[in-house]
């Protein structure tokens, strides 16, 4: 079996579990370490959920499918984590965001090594996602 | 399909597995720091200028961090008087703050300057009471507290001298200050001699003002 072969029988399974950990460790945060959810959080949260059901349905069908339920949600969820990180470095400043009473979406709650931050884990989490996805819809393709 | 389910459950079971052993570490490191916490400095959970309700020698010391604007302080308070009441004697309450809500600053002006007049639990039993007038979310109305707080005989000129008084606000910045070393982020938080609840709830709230009644006084 070559590389690539392997990597389209099991590129699912592996966007699965980045998503399964992300929903556990962003439940872990919140309802462990009680960090109140900002509302870009939530929304981040809103495409990140779904997608550890639909992936894991996905496993079960055919690559194609998958992909293509699955792809928009995790496109729009690395869209807001790409504006969550923009605010959080100050690259877009806090009147940009739609934060208004409770969390300000610019605290840092976590700073592991000077450069993870939540919103970090979350866009990284995003992107692999992403690619993976893109990656498994190409090599479909030149199947 | 067998082996693809297998896989989802065992990756699910390792992945809950960490979770529930990271809130246990997380749980029991908190534990341990609070109550170094408490050894350390007594002052986190009783400081001098806190009210305090109950018999001034009692060995069982309940903190409450409250926001009198808290619709969850407000189910609470009655239920904190009633253990203190079966207590009597062997319990105190030090009411702390925890100005989370768009009001809660003011309204913590108002109760610390009743203070000069005497009336600071009246006050608190009235704040508690009206709440849904002065601090509903959609309409709030601080003002409207100056309304009822006559009914218990508080000079209301007086009180509005009292609340300009600086002290009250290094009361606030202290309390928020310790808000974040404690680790508070909800209101009522409570510590039963320097320690947390085991779970947020009533039922906790006595087990534990009993447990430390039974701790500190065997012999009644």
């Amino acid at each position: 079996m070559n590389m690539r072969k392997v990597f389209l029988n099991n590129g699912i399974y592996l966007a699965w579990i980045i998503a399964a950990i992300s929903m556990f460790g962003s439940l872990f945060f919140s309802e462990v370490l009680l960090y109140p959810p900002c509302a870009l959080c939530w929304y981040q949260r809103i495409a990140m959920y779904p997608l550890v059901v639909l992936l894991a349905v996905g496993m079960f069908q055919p690559i194609k499918n998958t992909v293509v339920f699955s792809l928009p949600i995790a496109l729009i969820g690395w869209c807001i984590a790409l504006f969550h990180n923009l605010l959080h470095y100050g690259i877009v400043s806090e009147s940009a965001s739609p934060c208004r009473e409770g969390v300000s979406c610019a605290t840092v709650y976590i700073n592991w090594l000077g450069f993870i931050t939540i919103p970090m884990l979350s866009f990284v989490a995003f992107s692999v996602i992403v690619i993976i996805l893109v990656l498994l819809f190409k090599g479909e393709k030149s199947e | 399909m067998n082996k693809k389910i297998g896989l989802i459950v065992v990756s699910l079971i390792i992945i809950i597995a960490g979770f529930v052993a990271g809130s246990h570490f997380y749980k029991s490191a908190e534990k341990e720091r609070l109550g170094f916490l408490a050894q350390e400095n007594a002052k986190l959970y009783y400081p001098d200028y806190a009210a305090v309700y109950g018999a001034e020698d009692a060995k069982v010391v309940v903190t409450e961090f409250l926001d009198p604007e808290c619709e969850s302080c407000r189910m609470f308070y009655p239920k904190v008087k009633q253990a203190l009441q079966m207590y009597s004697g062997k319990v105190k309450l030090v009411v702390r703050y925890a100005a989370f809500h768009r009001n809660s600053v003011h309204a913590i002006q108002v109760l610390e300057a009743t203070k000069k007049q005497g009336k600071y639990w009246e006050a608190m039993d009235l704040m508690f009471k009206y709440q849904p007038l002065w601090a509903n979310h959609h309409n709030p109305q601080p003002k409207k507290v100056f309304e009822f707080l006559p009914e218990v005989g508080i000079n209301i000129d007086q009180l509005k001298e009292d609340m300009k008084d600086p002290e009250i606000m290094n009361i606030i910045e202290q309390d928020a200050k310790d808000l974040k070393t404690l680790n508070v982020r909800g209101t009522p938080t409570f510590f039963v001699n320097g320690k947390p609840l085991e779970q947020f709830g009533i039922g906790f709230l006595y087990s534990a003002i009993d447990n430390a009644v039974k701790e500190n006084y065997p012999n009644s």
